[in-house]
């Protein structure tokens, strides 16, 4: 029974749609196709692929001219890692066509414009990079390229700007450098030497206060974790130095030069950076992380050094096919593992280092976790003879450096390693990591083997996991997840409070009680709070709670399903025994008895319980930072249920306001379609009810989207309050025995805490204001915020806020 | 702007299979319809003794999952070899698609799908035998998945005769 006509199928994403067969649209496919694989699957050179290309198209250009435009400025934006196939494509056309080189150049110009105004970033430094490299093709003249350049290092003269902006328009100009610094250098080089100059200057000024919190490890030995713009600067530092000689590029029109240098060249229009905006989102700032040398690759090609440019470019163009092909992990993998020119570098240490480096990028990866878990094992299948052990010594220097490295990144590595391990049956030297067994169970070395063990645990199950570790490891396998009941004849609980009124209760639940019958029965349990039951029984009752909820999860401890059944069915009975706070904050304490050796199934329950409003997200997070989680507060899971928590609210209050846009959006529409219509008197009487209508559920969804706000303000104020109170007893402590503060778990405490300002620093900083009255005007703390010159807008700085005792005599712990 | 090169950046992974529920109240275009907006998937080649817990772990890790239902045994009413992973989005599933399926887990690959959506009486297997239909007439050993396909069970272990 299809009410729709198939026509009106119109969803996209199909690449075998049938199509209509018009000829326009097949061409153009046809002009996509030739023009995205060239060189691809061919026996012949790419040179000869490109000059029968460059034919194809030239004979095409009366006709397609604007798509042709149009797909090659789409290769320019998307296919950065193909640069110089495509710019040599483009030079080819310009010297058959000299009209359609300048109609492209006008075109690309037009695209870097609107890709800046629309905040894609990193989409205009491959158009700029094409540009710098269509230089070489003779397609644009260098002066006019200088010229560009100098009015993007202009910008950094620019008042009142964020740091970032400045940032990107240094960053345009250096990373062209390795295409096209030896032409602009043989043409211009007072100018370009004025420029870097300039760089320089504003290189050694910026601030850099955000590096601390976006490296993965505080050492600096074996390899320090660079700053971005200071690592590039160190590479064309170099290149310079050896009179730009670039030698891993790939240039196809070096073979076109006697054609090329025939063309005529096209002038840049003057190109004016557009001014700052408010609703600007600059990239962040980042850190290049590298984990090898080449004494790390013991045998084959050399892999370039930290600061040569060909490492620049090697993980430039990695990144990109990542980025290009993150969707299709095959493709992804085998793409990777043809970069062209891998027969000089170690290549598959460059492809590892990239993947980590991607994974462990601080605050989030450019990708979910586990697409990095599946490349790994795509590229491990394409190249089994190889990949694996690169992949395993990489393993095992992340295991040897995991001291100094960035909690956050342990987590993910943890995630990562044990995932791997579920794909090629648990296989693993254990025994080379027997070091951590004499080490104290907080260190890094223990809890990182633990955390992993325990994740293999969840993927199969616990016996398993004692027949893969040898026994010397027994302290680190993980408890078996069995619930504990306190109401048994076995645990000595028949002398509990409240014992028999727990088998009533289970009783009663066997015989499908209701929720009222299960009120009724609980009426008879004392209320150890109380000394007399003065509001009959309604006030907050721990020991209710305790006997209801043991009671429950023991009878529907079966799976995970039997528990959330359990939960939905006596909702009714959990909703009156948490109203309180203190009831919200007694069942998650009442959960935690009954499966603390199963932190999985715990995650699971807060997460339904959030769900269906029997706890709110700030009991979640009391909880977690409540004395009785202390001896768990390192443990993986226990961070997984607040970064959980957090999510969800966040989640929470995005919907709502989407609620309310489209409702906003629905009465503007309506409006304007009566407003067009003429006035009809019938139309009136019935608009205006609808007008009402819809004001009224404005007005509801206004006010639940600032209720909801407020909830999300409190659980940052809450996790907050509560992170600076245990720091603040923790250094007094230390201070008063006269201890190094900087221990583990200090450590474990505020990287998490660094992580959740980092993730969430937009949300933060609306509430920023409150935040700082409450929790950072106290004495004992100073806060120091980016120095965000534009102070309107976020604009992609966040909150540095680490903590260490202030420099100078002050006597202040600085939030640095 | 420019062309979107549809051509290159296909998402293969997400797409749907050739497989349609023959017990699909509905009919073709309807059942793809769905099949395109789903946030369920059907996992498939799971071993009989696969936990809900193990499903949860393996497919959290491509975001919140809001619900599974393991496959049962119609007659015996025990785990039969597959489940139902239903997420609170569609972006999630798809990330499923993209980067769980055809990975391992409790070390068999397994195998994810579009689902239309859970029904009541879908999580029962519809091989005559209460299993899954392809345990019917697979002819391999699998001791995760009962032994022997059904069918060859029986070949293998004739009627007893009945001797006097």
């Amino acid at each position: 029974m299809s009410r729709r006509r198939h026509s009106d199928e119109n969803d996209g994403g199909q690449s075998h749609k049938r199509r209509r067969t018009s000829e326009p649209i097949e061409i153009e496919d046809r002009l996509e196709s030739l023009i995205c694989r060239v060189g691809e699957k061919s026996t012949s050179s790419l040179e000869s692929n490109l000059e029968g290309l460059a034919g194809v198209l030239e004979a095409d250009l009366p006709n397609y001219k604007s798509k042709i435009l149009r797909i090659l400025c789409a290769v320019a934006r998307l296919l950065p890692e193909k640069l110089t196939v495509y710019t040599t494509l483009v030079g080819l056309l310009n010297a058959r066509n000299y009209n359609f080189g300048g109609e492209f150049v006008e075109a690309m110009i037009r695209q870097l414009k609107e890709t800046l105004k629309s905040n894609l970033y990193n989409e205009a430094v491959y158009l700029v990079r094409f540009l710098c490299d269509l230089v070489n093709c003779h397609v644009i003249a260098a002066p006019s390229m200088v010229a560009m350049f100098e009015n993007f290092v202009s910008v950094i003269q620019e008042e009142d700007v964020p740091q970032v902006r400045c940032d990107w328009y240094v960053y345009a100009v250096l990373s062209s450098l390795p295409w096209v610094g030896k032409e602009l250098y043989e043409k211009k080089d007072v100018e370009m030497d004025r420029l870097l100059n300039q760089i320089d200057g504003y290189l050694k000024r910026r601030q850099k206060t955000h590096l601390p919190m976006l490296q993965v490890w505080t050492a600096d030995k074996p390899h320090p974790q660079e700053e971005y713009l200071d690592c590039l600067w160190a590479q064309i530092q170099k290149l310079k130095k050896d009179r730009w000689q670039e030698r891993h590029i790939l240039r196809p029109y070096i073979a076109f030069d006697s054609v090329l240098c025939e063309a005529l060249q096209h002038n840049l229009p003057p190109f004016t950076p557009p001014p700052h905006m408010d609703d600007a989102t600059y990239p962040m700032p980042r850190v290049v992380f590298r984990m090898f040398d080449y004494t790390d690759a013991p045998e084959g090609p050399v892999m370039p050094g930290s600061h040569s440019v060909e490492r620049f470019v090697i993980e430039e163009n990695l990144h990109c096919i990542i980025k290009s092909h993150w969707r299709e992990r095959k493709t992804c993998a085998a793409q990777l593992l043809s970069y062209p020119g891998k027969n000089k570098i170690p290549l598959n240490y460059h492809i590892v280092e990239v993947i980590f480096g991607e994974l462990f990028q601080l605050p989030s990866p450019p990708n979910i976790d586990v697409m990095y878990t599946t490349l790994l094992i795509e590229l491990c299948k394409l190249q089994p003879g190889s990949l694996p052990q690169v992949l395993a010594q990489a393993t095992e220097m992340l295991y040897m450096r995991l001291d100094s490295m960035n909690t956050t990144c342990i987590d993910r590595l943890i995630n990562w390693f044990s995932h791997h391990l579920s794909n090629f049956q648990f296989r693993w030297s254990w025994d080379d990591w027997a070091d951590c067994l004499t080490q104290d169970l907080e260190k890094p070395k223990p809890k990182f083997v633990k955390e992993v063990l325990e994740k293999c645990m969840r993927l199969s199950y616990h016996q398993r996991i004692v027949d893969i570790v040898p026994p010397t490891f027994s302290a680190l396998i993980p408890a078996n997840p069995i619930y504990m009941y306190k109401y048994t004849e076995e645990s000595n609980g028949t002398s509990l409070p409240g014992y028999a009124v727990a088998i009533a209760v289970s009783n009663a639940i066997k015989n499908r009680a209701s929720n009222d019958e299960i009120l009724t029965v609980l009426k008879d349990v004392p209320n150890p709070n109380q000394e007399v039951d003065d509001d009959g029984g309604e006030g907050f009752n721990p020991l209710k709670i305790e006997v209801f909820l043991q009671t429950l999860l023991n009878l529907a401890a079966k799976s995970f399903s039997h528990s959330f059944s359990a939960l939905a069915k006596f909702h009714e009975v959990l909703k009156v025994l948490t109203e309180s706070d203190e009831g919200k904050l007694h069942i998650l304490r009442v959960v935690y008895e009954v499966w603390r050796n199963h932190p999985q199934m715990i995650a699971v329950l807060v997460d339904k319980m959030i769900r269906t409003q029997i706890v709110d997200c700030a009991a979640v997070a009391n909880w977690i930072f409540s004395p009785d989680m202390a001896h768990d507060f390192t443990r993986l899971y226990v961070w997984e249920i607040l970064y959980s928590t957090i999510r969800k609210m966040n989640k929470h209050v995005q919907k709502i306001q989407k609620e309310l846009e489209d409702s906003k959006e629905k009465l503007e529409k309506l409006q304007l379609k009566r407003k067009d219509s003429g006035d009809e008197e019938d139309m009136e009487k019935n608009s205006d009810e609808e007008d009402g209508q819809l004001e009224e559920q404005i007005e509801r969804l206004q006010e639940k989207v600032e209720s909801a706000q407020s909830e999300q303000k409190n659980l940052f104020l809450v996790i907050f309050q509560r992170f600076i109170m245990m720091l603040t007893e923790h250094l007094v402590r230390c201070e008063t025995g006269s201890v190094d503060f900087n221990t583990p778990w200090y450590k474990n405490c505020i990287e998490r805490l660094q992580q959740i300002f980092l993730m969430h620093h937009v949300t933060i900083q609306q509430y920023m204001g409150t935040l700082e009255n409450l929790l950072f005007t106290a004495e004992n703390w100073t806060i120091t915020s980016w120095p965000c010159t534009s102070s309107s807008v976020p604009c992609s700085m966040y909150l540095s806020l680490f903590c260490s005792p202030c420099s100078c005599e002050c006597g202040k712990q600085s939030l640095v | 702007m420019s062309a979107q090169l549809n051509a290159l950046f296909s998402d293969s992974y997400v797409d749907i299979s050739q497989y349609r529920d023959q017990h699909f109240k509905g009919n073709r275009y309807e059942q793809e319809k769905l099949l395109k907006q789903s946030s369920t998937l059907y996992v498939g080649n799971l071993s009989f003794y696969t936990t809900e817990e193990q499903v949860y772990e393996l497919f959290s890790k491509s975001g919140d999952v809001k619900r599974i239902i393991i496959g049962l045994d119609k007659v015996k009413k025990t785990a039969c070899g597959f489940c139902f992973v239903e997420y609170y989005t569609r972006a999630d599933a798809e990330n499923a698609m993209r980067y769980i399926n055809g990975t391992r887990l409790d070390d068999r690959i397994i195998r994810t799908d579009w689902d239309a959506g859970f029904k009541e009486g879908r999580q029962y297997g519809r091989g005559k035998s209460g299993g899954q239909v392809r345990d019917e007439y697979r002819q391999d050993y699998d001791p995760a998945r009962g032994g022997y396909g059904k069918i060859t069970q029986l070949q293998r272990a004739p009627e007893p005769r009945h001797k006097f």
